[in-house]
């Protein structure tokens, strides 16, 4: 917003995996920025390199060529002072501990990192709706409360960059819809920067200020979608006209993908 | 839980063709009546008298020779009457065999984590493990003996073997199955290979490490009682080959059950001790 620094810019980045001899490309030359405290959703078919993306940024793959840059570090530096937050579309709980502890995971590695971010772990799962099931385990838990741990747990140190990969995927309509607002509560409260990883795309239209479309093989960056919506989100949202069109306008740039 | 368990093989045989049949009104089913009456402990202790009782008949109906097979009482008289001598002989072989399983284990989770973490040694050093652990128990036996003596140490030895290579399978195999994506959790906050290990590998591994322990219990047992066949003159093993060559029939069964009886509670030990872990580190998830 700000639109000085960006807070990711990737410049002509590519991926390449060697499997069998053979040569996958990821992803090329792909380019684009997100503004701090932006909020963009990535929208395409399956194997366009979505994930690859993100892991991009989180340094957990690193690029074969192009330069990335997040909050004017490297990745590798924003990864380790914590300004990076990543939920996984199965949620990644560690099963053996208790939600509260799951959320606390992040002080127990490393020693230097120990701090809560403004928020204690107690008032994160407040946040997400989820007060009073501290002590529950996991497999307690519904899909839904299960992700919803996973954000209040890539929260905790108040990232400024937080990866979201397809979290509400594997959920049902009104569950994922009720979550995208929670989610989008959180994102106007905390100012961090979202990427988030859909197939919906509803999802992506109403959550972003612009969708990425990616086209799959090779994976690249087809088109970036500034969304023109008026207000804050509600339900009404999906039902005005310019929502519809926008809709409309992202369906026919995926099926040229 | 035992319940269940013990119920289940009838509840297969009453649909005859082994097929359970899940929408079947539960009042219609014979075998319920069976498990509502007859509680959990039950069924086994009924399965284990009727073994008896057809033991009993066959040596009395077909003129068995004592010194072929003895009968059920004359191996219980014996079970009383030599109980001194076959405890004499339990406890060295209780020692072996928890010291043997202690060593094996120990190993083999060491041996585990140094593979999980350097695929070199890895490649370097399991198929010799394979290769050794392919020759049977019985041979590698005698080898022991020469090379640690006539002690303590070739009984050990032995159990220790027989333990560490499906434990070292096993625990490799359960801190490789972590879910990548909790990996790639630990990546992003910058865990170090430790961390990772001690809070996420090693969970994970646990209950594949109880199930290795429940196995290795039992044929740790085994391992010190093939150590003391050869040339010992104490332990199970030895008392199992003096029986055996003085045609002895009821002390050498006597002697299998007190085997068998060390092996159950061994057993029963580590299924207690998974148990407890269980409610901590049992993947509960899916
Ligand atoms: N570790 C890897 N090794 C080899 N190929 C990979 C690897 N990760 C991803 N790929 C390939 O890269 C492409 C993009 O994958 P991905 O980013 O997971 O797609 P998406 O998340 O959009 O479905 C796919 O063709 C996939 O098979
Ligand atoms: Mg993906």
């Amino acid at each position: 917003m700000s639109g000085l620094k960006p807070a990711i810019a990737f410049e002509q980045v590519g991926v390449r995996f060697s499997r069998g001899g053979r040569d996958v490309v990821a992803l090329e030359n792909a380019s684009f920025e997100v503004p701090e405290s932006g909020f963009m959703t990535l929208l395409g078919p399956s194997g366009c390199g979505k994930s690859t993306l993100l892991r991009i940024v989180a340094d957990i793959i690193r690029p074969s060529s192009g330069k990335v840059s997040i909050l004017g570090e490297t990745s590798a530096e924003a990864r380790r002072a914590r300004n990076i937050g990543f939920v996984f579309q199965d949620a990644a709980l560690l099963p053996w501990l208790t939600v509260i502890d799951n959320v606390r995971l992040p002080l127990q590695i490393g020693r230097s990192d120990r701090r809560e971010g403004r928020h204690t772990a107690e008032e994160l799962l407040a946040l997400v709706g989820l007060a009073g099931r501290e002590q529950d385990f996991p497999h307690e838990l519904s899909g839904g409360m299960r992700q919803r741990v996973s954000i209040a747990r890539a929260l905790l140190q108040e990232p400024r960059i937080l990866l979201m990969d397809e979290p509400f995927g594997a959920l049902d309509e009104i569950t994922r819809d009720r979550l995208n607002d929670v989610l989008l509560h959180i994102w106007r409260e905390t100012e961090t920067t979202v990427l988030f990883v859909t197939h919906s795309i509803q999802e992506a239209a109403y959550l972003g200020q612009s969708v990425m479309v990616l086209a799959a093989r090779p994976g690249r960056v087809r088109e970036i979608v500034p969304v023109e919506l008026q207000g804050p989100r509600s339900s009404s949202t999906r039902e005005l006209p310019a929502f519809i069109k926008l809709c409309g306008q992202l369906r026919r740039i995926l099926e040229t993908c | 839980m035992n319940k269940d368990q013990t119920a289940m093989p009838l509840e297969h045989a009453s649909s005859g063709d082994g097929v359970s049949l899940p929408d079947a009104p539960q009042a219609i089913r014979p075998t319920v009546f069976v498990r509502e009456r007859l509680p959990g402990v039950m069924l086994p202790v009924t399965g284990v008298i009727v073994f008896i009782v057809l033991w009993w008949f066959a040596i009395r109906f077909f003129h068995i020779k004592p010194y072929i097979a003895p009968s059920p009482d004359a191996v219980a008289a014996t079970l009383f009457n030599k109980r001194w001598i076959l405890l004499q002989n339990l406890w060295p072989t209780a020692v072996e065999a928890i010291c043997g399983f202690l060593l094996g284990n120990g190993m083999a989770i060491v041996v585990a984590t140094v593979f999980v973490h350097s695929r070199t040694l890895e490649r370097a050093f399991f198929p010799i493990m394979v290769l050794l652990n392919s020759v049977p128990v019985v041979a590698k036996a005698p080898i022991l003996v020469l090379l640690l003596g006539n002690g303590l140490a070739p009984k050990i030895g032995i159990a220790a073997i027989v333990c560490f290579f499906p434990t070292l399978v096993n625990m490799a195999r359960g801190l490789e199955s972590v879910n990548p994506q909790a990996l790639e959790l630990m990546h992003v906050l910058s865990a170090t290979r430790g961390e990772v290990f001690t809070r996420l590998r090693l969970p994970t591994a646990v209950p594949y490490l109880f199930s290795a322990l429940k196995v290795a219990a039992s044929t740790s047992v085994v391992g010190a009682i093939v150590g003391e066949w050869i040339g010992s003159q104490y332990g199970i093993g030895a008392l199992i080959i003096q029986a055996t060559y003085n045609f002895d029939s009821r002390l050498l069964y006597a002697t299998v059950i007190c085997g068998s009886v060390l092996s159950v509670l061994f057993f029963s030990i580590i299924r207690t001790a998974e148990r407890v872990c269980a409610r901590r580190y049992e993947t509960r998830e899916r």
